[in-house]
């Protein structure tokens, strides 16, 4: 059967098409492309808000610990061990502020299609409000529907008609074969 | 040969009609989630964790059994088509099993990761019948500050193990911890965590935390990751090897499975060193180490056979002492402690059926694998065809819907969209999940461990040195703990030498891209 060539944009965002990446010959040098295929790292900036959040956690821990009651070392309180992770993590979280102050400690930038991620969240939170209120079959189309054409450039009509199997599909099976509870109009 | 006899009972009841069904459904629909790109066995387990449910737990167990091994294969898969492994275990199989596909020979290689896959496991299987029952004796004597002890270690050693930054893994492991203590407390029935909500109270579930951990976060890292065009595959003949592959496969695939099967007994991603173990041992003893990275046979089989049976041999330490070993072993366990079942060496004792019926359930994964795998390989290939902007909203509805049917609660699958944006952030800042996971399936356990030690030992962890199991897992701990710290000392001054050397010769010819020196910076950073 012949590959139907793409017919599709790539992304929402206009990009320019990268070249065809020259096959690596060894490990080493497949390994070495990898690399450079991946996206930058994270820089300084995402490590120490990161460790920031991390701190926040931690002393937000020991507040609440101590609040629940510590105990003492022979007959251990509620707070005694979520305090001593709480006190753990305060820690790491200072370390890795230190060790990460240069950026380069794992991680990736977000970039221009960070986006595409948060769009892709905020319909899934969407999903989960709406589906209680008015059946699963209406969000799981317009889920489909935004993820296929506007977070990944398919066409109107193949949207359209994929969208539409692919809830009758999620019906057919979780509602009609299963006899699930999801909630839903039909 | 008495001990023989569960055993074989094991097997009536893995060879039910149903179960053989269960399990048959559970490679198939393994190897089609775990195909996707992107997907990696824990997140195919994860978003499949719903299936079990509702089912006998012996089936459920079974069905997982099928999934685990159908999940792992569909790693093989992307890696020998796609040039895109599922999981660190399958990064090996990428340097020869993309040069063969190259060369028209994909179905040669993935037929030969299939058998290899099958030997290997087999191998291992057979080692754990008559390896657990022995550690399963010896840990029955362990006490809580034994118990504490390993789930400490274990719990380190996975984080140390990953491939990311060290500080950042233990910090994910530490707040794992701390999520596990969001509830009552089992000793005081006091609430922690909780801010007065009742869906707290009772703790987070596991498998909201593993499927947003591992399922939503990848789904959301692919959205964005995705412009990074995959050349579509092309169709695979020859999906059996020929004799003369095989002939050549046959010892790396013999040395695979012992290699294998004692890497990953060890905890802390066995499967991944044993893959490159497998591989580094193959060029050794190969006569002609010059044709491996350009499509050696067994290039594939030797890691293939290796991952496999380090995956199935890391089964030891999570149904004997009831330590998960890794990640993915960490989502096996939660999952089987939804089905009732408490891995641990009381279990081989107290529920033969159920734990013999779970050893035995892996030959028939195996072996349905082996069955399945190679007539359906054209199946898959045309899944890899369809567009990711397709199947990325099919995954996404099969992960929220099946997280809604196990308690028919939102509030869950409102957890998995939030652990779906942790996990997602976690990663683009570098921090491991399987870290997390691992030490959240073992908070309750550590934390009750610890505090029954406290007890028996009068308030004073440093009793745990007068017990000797506990004190050489004290002492192991602190060895892992400080290993790194001359490690990173010893690498930076190779580093150091390597950057001199590389300095001193020029840029290599041919290199795809990078000097030399930045590429072994980049390496040993």
């Amino acid at each position: 059967m012949p590959i139907p060539a793409r017919e599709h944009q790539d992304g929402p965002v206009e990009t320019a098409d990268a070249p065809e990446p020259v096959d690596a010959q060894t490990p080493e040098e497949l390994v070495a492309q990898w690399e450079a295929e991946a996206p930058p790292q994270a820089g300084p900036v995402a490590n120490l808000a990161a460790s920031l959040v991390v701190l926040a956690i931690g002393i937000g821990g020991i507040v609440l610990s101590v609040g629940l009651g510590v105990g003492t070392a022979s007959s251990p309180g509620p707070g005694t061990w979520p305090l001593a992770v709480s006190v753990l993590v305060t820690v790491l979280a200072l370390a890795q502020a230190v060790i990460g102050r240069h950026g380069g400690q794992g991680g990736e930038k977000f970039t221009r299609y960070s986006w595409i991620t948060l769009i892709g969240f905020l319909t899934l939170v969407a999903m989960v409000v709406l589906i209680p209120l008015v059946g699963f079959e209406i969000p799981a189309l317009a889920l489909c529907i935004v993820w296929m054409r506007f977070l990944g450039g398919e066409g109107w009509r193949s949207t359209i008609v994929y969208s539409l199997l692919i809830v009758a599909a999620f019906y057919a099976i979780f509602i009609a074969a299963l006899g699930t509870s999801i909630p839903h109009l039909i | 040969m008495e001990f023989l006899q569960p055993v074989l009972d094991g097997f009536g009841v893995v060879l039910e009609p149903t179960n053989l069904l269960y399990c048959l459904l559970g490679v198939t629909i393994g190897m089609l989630i775990g195909v996707l790109p992107g997907l990696g066995p824990a997140a195919t387990i994860a978003i499949l964790l719903p299936l079990t449910y509702g089912v006998e737990p012996v089936t459920a167990i079974i069905m997982l059994a099928g999934i685990f091994y159908g999940a792992q294969y569909g790693g093989t898969i992307t890696s020998v088509l796609l040039r895109l492994p599922g999981e660190a275990s399958a990064v090996v199989t990428v340097f020869d099993g993309y040069q063969l596909a190259k060369q028209g020979k994909a179905g040669t290689a993935l037929g030969i990761a299939a058998i290899g896959s099958f030997v290997g496991g087999t191998v291992a299987i057979i080692g754990l019948t008559f390896l657990a029952p022995l550690v399963a004796g010896f840990a029955l004597d362990f006490g809580p500050p034994e118990y504490a002890a390993l789930a400490l270690l274990g719990i380190l050693l996975v984080a140390t193990i990953s491939n990311g930054p060290k500080v950042k893994a233990l910090i994910a492991a530490a707040v794992g911890l701390l999520l596990a203590t969001v509830g009552r407390d089992a000793f005081t029935g006091a609430e922690r965590f909780t801010f007065g909500n009742l869906s707290l109270a009772d703790g987070i579930d596991f498998v909201p935390v593993a499927m947003g951990l591992f399922g939503v976060g990848e789904i959301l890292y692919n959205l964005e990751e995705r412009h990074r065009a995959v050349k579509a595959p092309t169709t695979v003949k020859n999906v059996w090897p020929s004799r003369q592959d095989l002939k050549t496969s046959a010892p790396a695939i013999g040395r695979g499975s012992v290699l294998g099967f004692f890497l990953g007994i060890l905890p802390g991603g066995g499967a991944t060193i044993a893959s490159l173990a497998g591989y580094a041992v193959e060029k050794k003893v190969a006569k002609d180490p010059s044709r491996f990275g350009k499509g050696a046979v067994e290039g594939v089989a030797g890691p293939e056979t290796a991952n496999n049976a380090a995956a199935t041999s890391s089964f030891i330490p999570l149904l004997t002492l009831g330590i998960p070993a890794n990640a993915t072993m960490a989502i096996i366990f939660g999952a089987l402690l939804i089905q009732g079942v408490t891995p641990g060496p009381e279990l081989i004792t107290a529920h033969p059926d159920l734990f013999w019926g779970v050893v035995n359930s892996r030959y028939i994964g195996n072996l349905l694998l082996l069955i399945m795998a190679i007539p359906l390989i054209g199946v898959f290939v045309r899944i890899l065809r369809v567009r990711a902007a397709i199947l990325a909203p099919i995954t996404a509805l099969i992960t929220l819907l099946g997280a809604y049917t196990i308690r028919n609660s939102m509030f869950d699958v409102l957890l998995v969209v939030v652990f779906g944006a942790v996990g997602y952030l976690k990663k683009k800042i570098g921090f491991e999940p399987g870290p997390l996971v691992l030490a959240f399936v073992l908070g309750a356990l550590l934390e009750s461990s610890l505090r029954r030690s406290l007890l028996v030992l009068d308030g004073n962890l440093l009793g745990m040195m007068g017990r000797p199991i506990s004190a050489t897992l004290v002492i192991l701990f602190v060895a892992v703990a400080v290993f790194p710290l001359i490690k990173s000392f010893l690498d930076r001054r190779t580093q150091h030498a390597v950057v001199d050397e590389a300095l001193r010769s020029g840029p290599r010819p041919g290199a795809a891209s990078g000097t030399p020196s930045d590429t072994h910076t980049k390496e040993n950073a």
